[in-house]
């Protein structure tokens, strides 16, 4: 398949987009592109599986290698493997759904949809890349709209949170460009001339451990701060809570993807033996974020809040899986990001939902909404329980899989830390059963707004998309974790060997 | 050997049940919901006894060794070539036994519930949950891997959890439900743990393989010691606390009282006969490597269940709704269970522990179900859980009288019910391995009958109380499963269950002990005199006793504060102590820092952009400045 048509289709859509006039032609519109897209994705898992199964055991399918700036060898060069095309229909799921979630925009709602698609071209670029100069391009291009996104069509103390989401996320692409180009001058043995951005060509070169010392902090960071590492994750809550509900979901479910899928596939895969000397700085900080998000959001008020602490605990464990390098644990770490971006995107669904009935966030001034919108209830317990790691859904298969890959380390650091990670699950149920019990069940509250309606089809539609999705992963897992184990071959061996 | 794979059906179909139920239950008339759940626990049952009737006499056993069948196995998830997480189906005494008692009770269960849930608002929803119950129960008795067991052990978690919060709009139901799903969630968490280290030292999550007396995982397991354990002790123990949360071993059996907010009948299928006997189960599915690599925690088992057999029938004798006092009974006679199973040894009779445990579960299942649904029929009739407000009951609910009746005598140990038997065997065991958890199980047995009784006295005889309306007997769909389970907790006993199942699977024989067994009846007759004497001659008053006993009878009262302590963890130090700092210093420190750096840089901007204030004199000003800082810097290192 031509991967190129990953990255047109969106750019279709969005000239469609300018034409349209009326609010239902731009939804039409958006809906319809990213529908293709979606369709385009599932395919792509398909003919990704056939041709695996025909025996091609290339790292990368379906390459394609443009030149973009021959100087310096710049090169627009594209391919997949597991793990980016499981990536890529994670994606395309919840753009998707996103679009439908925010059918009822009523301000600049053709900008709007410009702005989302604009967002998620950069994230399906960014995937396809193989290329950190259009890696790097694509994961500005998906930023950037986010600062429009939140600071126009926001809510609460939208500019404040707009700033400080762009700001804290330019600035850690700043540290991530210098890291980028420190790769580059080291990206080849022979001299100036044959220097490459290409990642597969870098990982066959050696860079010198020293120069490896500056860069793999670089590189970690710079992705990590998108992938929430505390300390620099307190963007995650002020910017999830400002946001609209399309752009939470994409924000949590896809774009703190990019953060984990960098760390993996440039910071671990081209700086080895600085990964294997300096993981475990990280995999403290990352066992904080674990425990500490988890805590933070027990006490939190604002649903939001709540999950917004829930995504730093979330995707601490797949920096935390990423950073314990082995084939098992990475290959968990990669299942927790598709996990978490499939509920972390049900659950800011929901949560928009429900706010826009109950006209409130806040927990303690909702309760016993069973009663009242059913169907919502339902859904948002069972994005619960996917939370809380119940199997059969999938989060279950992501944590287990990290605990169990992270067990194998040998030594008492990794086994205590390992422990100490696997109690979230226990903290995690402490938070979500508050929400459940708070807001769910109980009495039904008479505060509320009085005519209050269950949800309309475009609602019922995302949520089972993502539902779907979420059940299918926890019941039938191996095809997926078959899918990402033989795509980390090249990454493990490479940790293993300096090892 | 006989094909078995028609055993597939037996959970699968619950599992179906459950899917459909759930997303078009409330399209039909919600008695629809009730037949079509109660039919598929009828088929599954009705496969059941024909599989035990197929593995216990026909195809079971090989040259007189009842054998492991895996009848299916398939890999569910795959983490490398020796972990995998697979489903399937293993088949062997304990797990043949099981599926039989769950499919009767659950069966049973589902009968009296369409009388008994007749009218509810979430009936098709109570259905669904019920069949979900069913199947997760199914699954965890019937696997094949240490894993999969794990994730059906969160499964019925989850069930449980969502049926003690059946009636969410009472806030004591939905806080019960959390608890009990909480506190065993933090068990589960030992149980996690101690499957990482099993898979790190025994490198395999298979039950063939772990339990194979002669396996890799027995013989090679003692090499890593921490902290003067063994690792696979540590393991062993760590499941033991997963197995305690389930099983509501003290003291996490905090949840299980409170758990009683659930509709009645749920309590009967899961807080009596089915889900908190899982730990137990899960002891004796593992036993091999208890027994083999790890007395000590095999130790800590038994003296744990004795410590909560003791406990819990102390609490017992002074609740007053009836069903926290058989909500106590439970969690004393599941320590019974584990105290047998701690003091066996692995072997035909050697093993008597460990069949004495499973005869016990078994017959527990039935007279402990049994003694539920009698108290729910009777919950029924008369709309209160408080035991005195109940008297002379016998007079409006005959039938509910005698069944209960045999299931207090059953429980207490009169011959020639089930109870006798089980428990005489379980203390020939004990007694043979340990003298004095054989003399707390001794007490125990006397406190059981006497708080069985105090129930049966207060409820049944006496004087009639204030009632709405003439307490009235239960309708017959109920009667029914009443029946039926007093038949078999008569009975239940008269099977020579040695013959069936044992520790290693050669059938044994065995023999009351009159040593053992008269004693036994003798203090259970004098725990019902004594109980007749307080409470039905009311010769000896209760009130006196209570108030000569004072501090202790208080504390015993309120649950010796374990509730008060599990309040103060949770409330003080976990939200107050930890969270709500951590969420203060996530706010006020590091996202401070955060924006400290950006006022610093919006700070020092807006007072340099002064300099460019665009007038020429002070560019001019500044300029010849800097020339002649940087003049006189020159010539004081030319000098110097």
């Amino acid at each position: 398949m031509d991967l190129i048509l990953l990255i047109l289709v969106p750019v279709l859509t969005l000239a469609a987009l300018m034409t349209a006039g009326t609010k239902a032609q731009a939804r039409m519109i958006a809906a319809a592109g990213t529908g293709v897209q979606l369709v385009l994705s599932v395919y792509l898992v398909i003919v990704y599986l056939m041709e695996r199964g025909s025996g091609n055991i290339e790292q990368m399918l379906f390459t394609e290698k443009y030149v973009w700036f021959n100087t310096l060898n710049i090169y627009f060069s594209t391919g997949v493997d597991g793990i980016s095309v499981s990536l890529i229909l994670l994606t395309a799921i919840v753009t998707f759904t996103g679009v439908l979630a925010s059918w009822d925009v009523d301000y600049l709602y053709k900008e709007f949809f410009i702005s989302l698609i604009v967002l998620s071209t950069g994230v399906f670029g960014f995937f396809i890349s193989l290329d950190l100069f259009t890696m790097f391009l694509f994961y500005e291009l998906a930023v950037i709209p986010m600062y429009l996104l939140i600071g126009i069509w926001g809510s609460g103390k939208k500019e404040y949170s707009a700033m400080k989401l762009t700001l804290m996320l330019m600035g850690a692409s700043a540290v991530l460009l210098v890291g980028l180009l420190g790769i580059y001058s080291y990206s080849s043995p022979t001299g100036a001339t044959a220097l490459t951005f290409n990642i597969i060509e870098i990982a066959n070169v050696d860079i010198p451990v020293e120069a490896q010392r500056y860069f793999f902090p670089m590189v970690f960071i710079g992705f990590g701060v998108l992938g929430a590492l505390f300390p620099f994750h307190t963007w995650s809550p002020d910017g999830h809570s400002s946001a609209p509900t399309a752009v939470s979901m994409l924000h949590a479910g896809v774009l703190m993807k990019m953060g984990g899928y960098g760390c993996l596939r440039v910071a671990m895969y081209l700086l080895p033996e600085a990964a294997n000397e300096m993981a475990w700085i990280f995999i403290i900080l990352t066992s904080i974020s674990i425990v500490y998000g988890a805590f933070g959001a027990i006490v939190q008020t604002d649903l939001k809040y709540i999950n917004a602490y829930s995504s730093v605990s979330h995707c601490g464990l797949v920096l935390f899986a990423i950073l314990m390098i082995n084939e098992i644990v990475m290959n968990g770490a990669v299942l927790q990001m598709i996990s978490h971006g499939l509920m972390t995107a049900l659950f800011f669904a929901l949560i928009g939902m429900i706010y826009s009935r109950t006209h409130t966030r806040d927990i303690r001034e909702m309760t016993g909404i069973m009663k009242l919108m059913p169907f919502l209830s339902v859904c948002y317990m069972i994005a619960g329980f996917a939370s809380l790691g119940l199997p059969g859904l999938s989060g279950f298969v992501a944590e287990m899989t990290i605990f169990v890959g992270a067990f194998q380390n040998t030594d008492i650091f990794h086994r205590s830390v390992t422990i100490l990670a696997a109690s979230s699950i226990v903290i995690t149920a402490v938070y979500i059963l508050r929400v459940v019990a708070k807001i769910l069940l109980g009495p039904a509250g008479d505060n509320l707004p009085s005519g209050i309606k269950d949800a309309v089809w475009n609602e019922k539609v995302v949520t089972i998309i993502l539902i779907v999705a979420i059940a299918g992963m926890g019941l039938v897992p191996l095809w997926l974790s078959d899918m990402i184990l033989n795509s980390l071959g090249p990454i493990t061996e490479k940790l293993a060997l300096i090892k | 050997m006989e094909n078995f794979l028609y055993t597939l059906i037996i959970p699968v179909i619950l599992f179906f049940s459950f899917i459909f139920t759930g997303l078009s239950g409330n399209k039909f008339k919600p008695a629809v919901s009730g037949i079509i759940c109660t039919a598929t626990v009828f088929i599954s049952a009705a496969l059941s006894y024909w599989t035990a009737y197929q593995y216990f006499f026909l195809h079971g056993k090989v040259n007189g060794v009842y054998q492991i069948i895996n009848v299916y196995k398939i890999e569910w998830l795959k983490f490398n070539e020796t972990l995998s997480i697979d489903i399937g189906i293993l088949l062997d005494p304990i797990s043949v036994m099981m599926m039989v008692v769950i499919t009767t009770v659950s069966l049973m269960v589902h009968i009296y519930s369409i009388g008994y849930m007749k009218g509810d608002s979430g009936y098709s929803r109570y259905f669904a949950f019920l069949s979900l119950f069913t199947f997760a129960m199914l699954g965890l008795v019937l696997s094949v891997n240490i894993f999969m067991t794990y994730m059906f052990w969160e499964l019925v978690g989850i069930s449980s959890y969502l049926l003690i919060g059946h009636y969410y709009n009472k806030p004591s139901a939905v806080s019960a439900s959390k608890k009990a799903f909480i506190v065993t969630r933090f068990a589960d968490l030992g149980f996690l743990i101690g499957i990482l280290l099993l898979s790190a030292f025994a490198g395999t999550f298979d039950f063939n393989e772990l339990t194979n007396p002669n396996g890799n995982a027995i013989l090679q397991s003692a090499s890593t010691t921490f902290m003067g354990l063994s690792a696979i002790s540590w393991a062993l123990i760590l499941i033991f606390i997963g197995c305690a949360g389930k099983s509501a071993m003290f003291p996490l059996h905090i949840w299980l009282p409170d758990a009683m907010e659930g509709p009645t009948p749920v309590s009967a299928l899961i807080h009596a006969a089915t889900m908190v006997v899982a730990g137990v189960y899960l002891i004796a599915r593992l036993f091999p490597l208890y027994v083999f690599t790890s007395p000590v925690a095999l130790e800590v088992v038994a003296h744990v269940g004795a410590f909560t057999s003791l406990f819990a029938a102390i609490i017992a004798c002074t609740q007053t709704d009836i069903k926290r006092v058989l909500a106590f009974s439970t969690i004393s006679q599941i320590g019974y269970m584990m105290v047998s199973l701690g003091v066996s040894g692995y072997g035909a009779e050697e093993g008597l522990g460990y069949m004495a445990s499973m005869f016990h579960l078994f017959t527990h299942a039935f007279f402990k179900a049994l003694l539920f649904l009698g108290a729910g029929s009777i919950i029924h009739a008369i709309h209160t859980n408080e035991i005195y407000s109940m008297g002379n009951l016998r007079k409006y609910m005959p039938l509910t009288h005698i069944t209960f009746l045999t299931a207090c005598l059953a429980i207490a140990g009169i011959p020639p019910l089930s109870g006798f038997f089980s428990k005489d065997e379980m203390l020939v065991a004990v007694m043979e391995k340990n003298i004095f958890l054989f003399a707390v199980q001794y007490v125990v047995a006397g406190i059981t009958a006497f708080y069985m009784f105090r129930l049966y006295f207060t409820v049944f005889w006496n004087k009639d109380k204030k009632y709405e309306h003439v307490p009235h007997e239960s309708p017959n769909v109920m009667l029914i499963t009443l029946i039926f389970l007093a038949v078999c907790s008569a009975l239940a006993g008269l099977i020579p269950f040695s013959q069936f199942v044992s520790s290693n699977g050669v059938p044994f024989s065995t023999h009351i002990h009159m040593n053992i067994a008269i004693p036994v009846v003798g203090i259970a007759l004098a725990g019902i005199l004594l109980a007749y004497a307080l409470y039905k001659k009311e010769s000896l008053s209760p009130e006196k006793i209570k108030n000569s006993l004072g501090v202790f009878y208080r504390s015993a009262y309120r649950k010796f504060y374990i509730d008060e302590i599990y309040i103060f963890v949770t409330k003080k130090i976990i939200f107050n102590l930890i969270s709500v700092p951590v969420a203060w210093f996530d706010r006020h420190v590091v996202d401070n820092t955060m924006n400290g750096i950006a006022y610093t840089t919006n700070f020092v901007s807006e007072k340099i952009k002064y300099m460019q204030s665009g007038q020429l004199q002070q560019y001019a000003f500044i300029m010849v400045a800097g020339m002649i800082l940087i003049f006189l810097l020159t010539l004081y290192l030319i000098i110097v």
